[in-house]
């Protein structure tokens, strides 16, 4: 069903109110706009944004899941990105790791290429997806209020779980994360890890 | 009879403290899932497309877990893009490739990604050795494992079909 009915978010105010309070929460997100919101958020170290490997967001946070069951971990993607890794869906809701958490901040368009229509505009529901792909819960996000709940839902440790946020189209001023991969991941790892993380053999 | 190859590289993962094995199955890794499947130790994870390995395996070393994508050559089709990820991040990842469309294919869909395995492999910046019998198979997956956490590097051992028999489609 087109949505263009709906209330439509901003992003920004989404993802700021997610990372509010982070705590211990590790980000990995999506190319394109989810990495601006995320830095227009805060640069932080324990965030991975990407700048590539569209359709692979949400299997670097399962893997980063399964490497730290005790962390809340949060993919924070957009629709076009997921869409071109639908597949990861299935496999996160047989591994079913209960630290992960999958945020779509779904405009129905690619944002980064001309505003084009995604799937999403024409029907297609990622959050009926991620439940018949076995993850615990699968939320349609379309009011403000429904996020102080869903930034306690990132802690709890009881997941799988993805929300499908509804947000406006709009072209938003660039926030742009560093784009050195190397850095990035050394700095990541150096955070979570500590200083051993440069001697692991 | 000397053991099965299979038995030689699981013992590689178990010394180089492999955590995440990601997989797209594969007839000749069969002997190989078993062993890692029937391995608490280790998290085997299985795969709708070979990419998602390679995504996976960022995630795995950010969070400090050694992880090796096993597949087979045309996955390696399906991970290009995905591949930028390991050279431009410097993210280490032995993949063990088994070969179709080499020795005695009878199936001519196979013979092209076969055939580019390798370059395509290369272009995207993985070093890749070839084992084309079976006693070459352990020591030269033993220096994948290594050259790839040693290095920073994704890294990748081919196995021709010389080693694992050509699929015959004759039962």
């Amino acid at each position: 069903m087109p949505t263009a009915s709906l209330p439509q978010l901003n992003r920004r105010e989404v993802v700021q109110s997610l990372l509010q309070d982070r705590g211990d929460l590790l980000v990995i997100a999506g190319l394109g706009a989810p990495a601006w919101d995320a830095t227009h958020a805060g640069d932080h170290a324990l965030n991975f944004p990407l700048w590539g490997g569209m359709g692979g967001a949400v299997s670097i946070g399962l893997g980063l899941a399964i490497a730290q069951p005790k962390r809340p971990v949060l993919v924070l993607t957009g629709d076009g990105e997921l869409l071109m890794g639908l597949g990861s869906l299935a496999t996160v809701g047989v591994q079913k790791p209960a630290n992960l958490s999958v945020v779509v901040l779904d405009n129905e368009r690619y944002g980064e290429t001309g505003m084009q229509d995604s799937h999403t505009a024409r029907g297609v529901d990622l959050a009926a997806a991620a439940i018949a792909c076995g993850f615990h819960r699968g939320i349609f996000v379309t009011q403000m209020h429904q996020l102080s709940a869903l930034r306690k839902d990132l802690h709890t440790l009881q997941g799988p779980w993805l929300a499908q946020v509804k947000v406006a189209a709009d072209k938003l001023p660039l926030v742009l994360p560093p784009r050195d991969g190397t850095y990035l991941k050394n700095r990541f790892r150096e955070a979570l890890l500590g200083p051993q993380a440069h001697f692991q053999k | 009879m000397s053991s099965h190859w299979s038995e030689g590289v699981y013992q590689l993962f178990k010394q180089q403290d492999i955590r995440q094995v990601s997989l797209v199955p594969d007839a000749g890794h069969a002997r190989l899932i078993k062993l890692c499947e029937a391995d608490p130790q280790l998290r085997v994870v299985w795969l709708t497309t070979e990419e998602e390995g390679i995504a996976l395996a960022v995630g795995a070393w950010l969070g400090g877990d050694k992880s090796v994508l096993l597949m087979q050559s045309s996955g390696v089709g399906n991970c290009i893009n995905m591949l930028s990820m390991l050279s431009v991040c410097q993210v280490p990842l032995p993949m063990l490739i088994t070969m179709r469309g080499d020795w005695g294919e009878f199936n001519p869909w196979q013979v092209p990604m076969g055939r580019a395995a390798r370059t395509v492999l290369e272009e995207m910046g993985v070093l890749v050795s070839s084992a084309q019998q079976e006693s070459d198979v352990v020591p030269l997956a033993e220096g994948t494992l290594r050259i790839a956490y040693n290095t920073f590097r994704p890294a990748a051992l081919l196995i021709g079909q010389r080693v694992l028999g050509a699929k015959t489609f004759m039962e």
